[in-house]
């Protein structure tokens, strides 16, 4: 696989559909795993880690899964190309940038991806748009069930899959779930949603996993523990409590803006609208923050039929000549497209050559001018 | 409800005091509280978890029979003050070896809970001795590689493949 065959476009799992995905942008399962017999990664030689490099490539690469199956060797692949593979949260950073042999295997058109030799020797992914976590656990259970038919994993009865990290213990799950929270950030209760949600032991992080900022109003959800809870349980709680609340809470925040102050709502709007449509040089942080406002003034007049003066106007754009994917209206599909092919190394690729900050941020603004104005 | 002290921010933290009888409550916006010297509540990093790990005294019982801060595991060479470094355990047998020190932290990191209840592999291997076994006979294959005895590490090459 090349990967300008994916550069070109958003993953599946990114397109605005699903469940909830007005507010819920993707759901995502990781399992960690260790082979038994071999010490974690660090306390492995170079020629350890290559043994289980190739053993685990081997079982994932010819697993029946029913679509092709691609397979990196992410420590020679360019530094460019990973930077791509960590935009499109197929592998994490640290894998991208991380030491020694190392690979990662990516399916079912970017549904399912495999690192190998990350933290642990093996960590496998399934993800899935809006919220579908049963989806992705019944998934990334029978491809476990697969791999362990072919495997010893690093297990003891008493504390179940051995992981490098105490934290991740048990049964190695973590259960992710991305959310577009921008009323409960213009409402000011943001802080409230992050207070609760680390009272109940989750762990709150920005667009890109571990260590970034919440960005463009964009919230990735996970769960911290993972010994002494099935995972069902684990999964059961997020799709049937955690992740429905929430929902609530933005949508009431939603109306709540709508009612009572529909002005700041309009200027938000209207303002992300003509700074995108004329912006000469835009950086991705500001992209992100203003598309995060479009994406919401077009889900609520989408999904809860509202028509203010500016989501008009923004809902409009096809008839004054936007590019749009489908005629009449300017979609998430759209915006998605504009968050995921803005970004730093998609920008690179797509147009075949490196661009430093200055530049990029020329072409950033060209592209977005270019779909919201035609 | 706005902050009491800064009247600004949204109040998040809503504390009760009772002192002599007499009841006061206080809202105050995070950053306030924070000021105040509040803590708020909220998940342990590992790293925080960690530095409580060496800091605790060992037990008695730990004195008599050796305590965990001076072992290394037989199987990786691992110890804990390694392991406050790097974050990551160095082998499986690890978490058998320092037990005592490791299980305050994995209750700390687990709500409290320490035994798995989740999925059990199907071809569960067998015990944990075996593995450790295999992982001894990878170390001294290593080993006789490397001195170039390879009539030892054929042997041990066949006795891994058999094993495993």
């Amino acid at each position: 696989m090349k990967l300008t065959d994916i550069s070109g476009d958003i993953n599946e799992w990114f397109n605005g559909s699903g469940p909830l995905s007005e507010i819920v942008i993707s759901s995502r399962i990781r399992l960690a795993r260790n082979i038994a017999g071999y010490k974690f990664l660090s306390r492995c030689t170079v020629a350890e880690k290559s043994e289980i490099l190739k053993k685990l490539r081997d079982i994932l690469v010819s697993l029946e899964l029913g679509d092709e199956i691609f397979y990196l060797a992410v420590d020679k692949t360019p530094v460019l190309d990973r930077h791509l593979l960590v935009e499109r949260h197929l592998i994490s950073r640290h894998h991208a940038f991380g030491k020694g042999p190392r690979g990662a295997v990516i399916a079912q058109r970017e549904s399912f991806t495999a690192m190998i030799n990350e933290e642990d020797h093996l960590r496998i992914q399934t993800l899935k748009g809006g919220l579908q976590l049963a989806q992705c656990a019944e998934r990334i259970n029978r491809i476990d069930d697969m791999i362990e038919q072919r495997i010893d994993y690093a297990f003891s009865p008493r504390y179940g899959y051995l992981t490098a990290c105490p934290t991740n213990l048990g049964t190695g799950i973590r259960v992710s779930v991305m959310l577009h929270l921008p009323a409960l950030k213009m409402t000011g209760q943001i802080e409230k949603f992050l207070n609760a949600s680390k009272d109940m032991g989750l762990a709150v992080r920005g667009l890109f996993g571990e260590g970034t900022e919440a960005a463009g109003d964009f919230y990735q959800l996970s769960n911290q523990v993972s010994l002494g809870v099935s995972e069902a349980e684990v999964v059961a709680q997020f799709e049937n409590v955690i992740i429905p609340e929430i929902v609530g809470y933005e949508n009431a925040a939603r109306k709540q803006l709508l009612s009572k102050e529909p002005d700041i709502l309009d200027d938000k709007i209207s303002r992300a609208m003509a700074l995108l449509r004329n912006a000469q040089l835009i950086s991705s942080q500001e992209a992100l923050f203003l598309l995060s406002h479009l994406r919401m003034g077009i889900n609520m007049h989408e999904r809860m039929g509202v028509s203010t003066p500016a989501i008009k106007k923004l809902c409009d754009i096809s008839a004054a000549g936007g590019k749009v994917d489908k005629p009449g209206s300017l979609s998430i599909t759209t915006i998605n497209r504009l968050f995921m092919l803005t970004q730093p190394a998609h920008l690179q690729l797509n147009c075949g050559k490196t661009l430093d900050a200055a530049h990029r941020d020329i072409l950033r603004a060209k592209i977005i001018r270019s779909a919201l104005n035609g | 409800m706005q902050c009491q002290v800064c009247q600004k921010k949204e109040a998040t933290i809503h504390l009760t005091e009772i002192t002599d009888g007499v009841r006061s409550e206080m809202h105050l916006c995070e950053h306030c509280a924070q000021e105040e010297g509040i803590a708020v509540k909220s998940q342990l990093s590992i790293n925080e978890l960690l530095s409580g790990l060496l800091a605790t005294q060992p037990s008695d019982d730990e004195m008599l029979g050796g305590a965990e801060q001076e072992k290394a595991c037989p199987n990786c060479g691992f110890t804990l003050a390694q392991f406050t470094k790097e974050a990551v355990l160095g082998c499986p047998n690890d978490y058998e070896v320092f037990e005592k020190s490791l299980l305050p932290l994995i209750e700390k990191a687990h709500d409290g809970k320490t035994v798995h209840r989740g999925k059990v592999p199907s071809k569960t291997p067998k015990d944990t001795k075996k593995q450790m076994k295999l992982a001894a006979l990878r170390q001294q294959l290593e080993a006789a590689v490397q001195s170039e005895d390879y009539e030892l590490a054929a042997k041990l090459r066949d006795e891994i493949s058999q094993k495993g």
